[in-house]
């Protein structure tokens, strides 16, 4: 890593955007691990008839408030949504680690070996960058009905690395340039030796930029995949289902949207600063 | 040029055909087949499912059905769609210009205003204007474009009743004259066009906030700056032509963008392209139509890269330069 950790942290803290985003991950963190017992069942319903679609603040029955209402099924909307954020941080957090890893993997074998690994490697990765991704995780999920949040990890996991592997390569192409790691080779290191003692410290850096804007994107593509009914299934709560139930709602119950629409966009944005702010502290801008 | 061109297309085509294997995999390697997705609910007997399991191939080992999918794209042919009944080509080429319109209204406006904010932003770089407009883009980059769209119509359309809510046109207006049906398609594409453009004109400010930076660090700006020239010159005739140039890289990252973007967008406004198509397909659970649509999608994508490099060559005599020797 171009600096140590601890005066990584001290630069990317340096920008308020980043000491915001990451307070306010924290917070959020904190909450979803720490608020479920204190609130109702995300699932419950209290009375489909009675209590559907209270506006925020209502109190049902008598001495129980809901401070964002319910939805329309009449379940507590404050509990779905700090419910959701658990899921969304989980699922967001396996999958980046899993698909950084696997991207640091490739991009470092593929630099590394050179000749035909790197050549079979990349290829593949073009092939794999030229399709959205969304559309690769459509035709992942369309055969389940309900997906396990398990095998939805896995494959959010499994089809986010390619770019990080080609950010990797680069790097490695680049190192294998430095004296100190040609040296490392003529000293008679292996592979094995140069990857991971020389190479993975010197790639550190772009690999922590890349899994923190990649948690914001997985965070994103959750929430989408929910909202077409592919995502985490139900009845688990999550913010994209959420969005998707209350579309019918929007005239007579506008806060059942807002709410999950803004716990997506926030989370996101604040991920982003941080990842943003890491980026600029490994390498600034020339003045 | 030509041998440049050649070479380009035959990487294109290589990379086309590793999409298609990866794609043809990815849907053999998930759990669970097709058909059973294709016969639903329904009771049928073994027999049946048997005849359907012939009809679309799946009785075969894997190298043949892999050698039936290739020889099929080849005459381009993707296949049978299982919700419409038609060959899925026919299907999706109807919806094409649609989206294609939608698509580019969405890059007018990136190329405008995009292209615009991003300069107005590296020229007050630090100043009120540059932070309010990163805050903006920082917001848009980070909002789902399904739920703006839903929030768009809630407030444009349910509430205010200045904008059709959906649809590509109002079905009482089809015999009216030329005129008034342009209007009406213009107002049913303002919604799902901001909608769309939000999260890629987020994009593009910052790369062309990023590239005019570094274009204005520039030698050829300070000696335009030392000869006394005003500002506002020195931004729209030397800096802004040589930003430009980085920025059509963005071109590579815009239609991926747009693609997974239309998806969304399209479904919450009813527009009848191919991201609704691809919507309804998800909901069919349509197959050879999910396929197809990706393989479009890809195809596109790649043919944007080919139109990139193409740009830069056409701009840049030194790549050409370099690509054809000194000599030619």
């Amino acid at each position: 890593m171009s600096a140590p950790p601890r005066e990584l942290l001290a630069r990317t803290l340096r920008r308020p955007g980043a000491r915001a985003g990451l307070a306010a991950l924290a917070l959020l963190a904190l909450a979803a691990a720490v608020l479920p017992p204190f609130l109702p069942d995300p699932v419950h319903q209290y009375d489909i008839l009675e209590a559907r679609l209270l506006p925020p603040g209502a109190e049902f029955p008598v001495g129980e408030r809901h401070p964002l209402g319910t939805d329309h099924l009449s379940r507590d909307v404050l509990a779905r949504l700090v419910a959701a954020a658990g899921v969304s941080l989980r699922i967001a957090a396996l999958s980046v680690a899993l698909s950084v890893t696997l991207g640091a993997l490739v991009g470092l074998l593929a630099g590394q070996l050179g000749g035909w690994v790197d050549a079979v490697l990349m290829r593949l990765v073009d092939g794999a960058l030229a399709i959205p991704r969304l559309f690769i995780l459509l035709l992942l999920l369309l055969v389940w009905e309900r997906i396990p949040l398990g095998a939805l990890i896995l494959v959010l996991g499994t089809t986010g690395w390619f770019a990080t592997s080609r950010l990797v390569r680069g790097e490695v192409l680049r190192l294998r340039q430095e004296a100190y790691i040609q040296a490392a080779a003529a000293l008679g290191a292996g592979h094995r030796r140069i990857i991971f003692r020389h190479l993975l410290p010197n790639v550190a850096g772009p690999l922590l930029v890349a899994a923190t804007l990649g948690v914001g994107d997985v965070i994103l593509l959750e929430a989408g995949l929910s909202f077409l009914g592919l995502g985490v299934p139900l009845p688990t709560p999550s913010w994209g289902g959420m969005i998707l139930d209350s579309k019918a709602y929007i005239l007579t119950a506008p806060w059942t949207s807002v709410a999950p629409g803004l716990a997506v966009a926030g989370t996101v944005l604040s991920v982003n600063l941080v990842g943003e702010a890491l980026r600029e502290a490994l390498d600034p801008e020339p003045a | 040029m030509i041998r440049w061109l050649a070479a380009r297309l035959a990487q294109a085509a290589a990379t086309l055909a590793v999409v298609a294997v990866i794609l043809f995999f990815v849907v053999r390697l998930a759990p669970g087949d097709p058909i059973s997705h294709l016969v639903g609910e329904r009771a049928v007997s073994a027999e049946e499912l048997a005849q359907l399991c012939r009809r679309h191939g799946c009785d075969r080992p894997l190298p043949e059905q892999f050698a039936a999918f290739v020889g099929g794209l080849a005459r381009g042919d993707l296949g049978v769609s299982f919700s419409h009944h038609r060959p899925v080509g026919a299907v999706m080429l109807e919806r094409l210009p649609k989206t294609l319109l939608l698509g580019a209204t969405v890059l007018l406006l990136n190329f405008t205003v995009g292209l615009a904010l991003g300069v107005l932003q590296a020229v007050h770089r630090g100043g009120a204007i540059d932070q309010v407009l990163t805050g903006a883009s920082l917001v848009a980059y980070a909002t789902p474009s399904f739920w703006l769209g839903i929030v768009l119509v809630w407030l444009f359309s349910l509430r205010w009743h200045l904008l059709p809510a959906g649809g590509f046109a109002d079905p009482l207006l089809d015999h009216a004259d030329l005129a008034t049906r342009l209007a009406d398609v213009g107002r049913h594409l303002v919604l799902p066009a901001l909608t769309l453009s939000a999260v890629t004109i987020a994009a593009t400010m910052r790369y062309q906030r990023g590239a005019m930076l570094e274009v204005l660090r520039r030698d050829f700006i300070r000696t335009a700056r030392a000869k006394g020239l005003p500002e506002r010159r020195i931004t729209w005739r030397h800096a802004w032509r040589a930003a430009l140039f980085p920025v059509l890289t963005l071109f590579g990252l815009w239609l991926p963008l747009l693609a997974t973007g239309s998806v969304f967008v399209e479904s919450v406004f009813a527009w009848p392209g191919l991201g609704l198509l691809a919507y309804d397909a998800i909901g069919s659970r349509d197959y050879p139509l999910v396929m197809g649509t990706s393989l479009l999608v890809s195809a596109l994508v790649i043919a944007g890269g080919v139109l990139t490099d193409l740009a830069y060559f056409a701009l840049d005599p030194r790549l050409r330069h370099e690509a054809l020797g000194p000599d030619r």
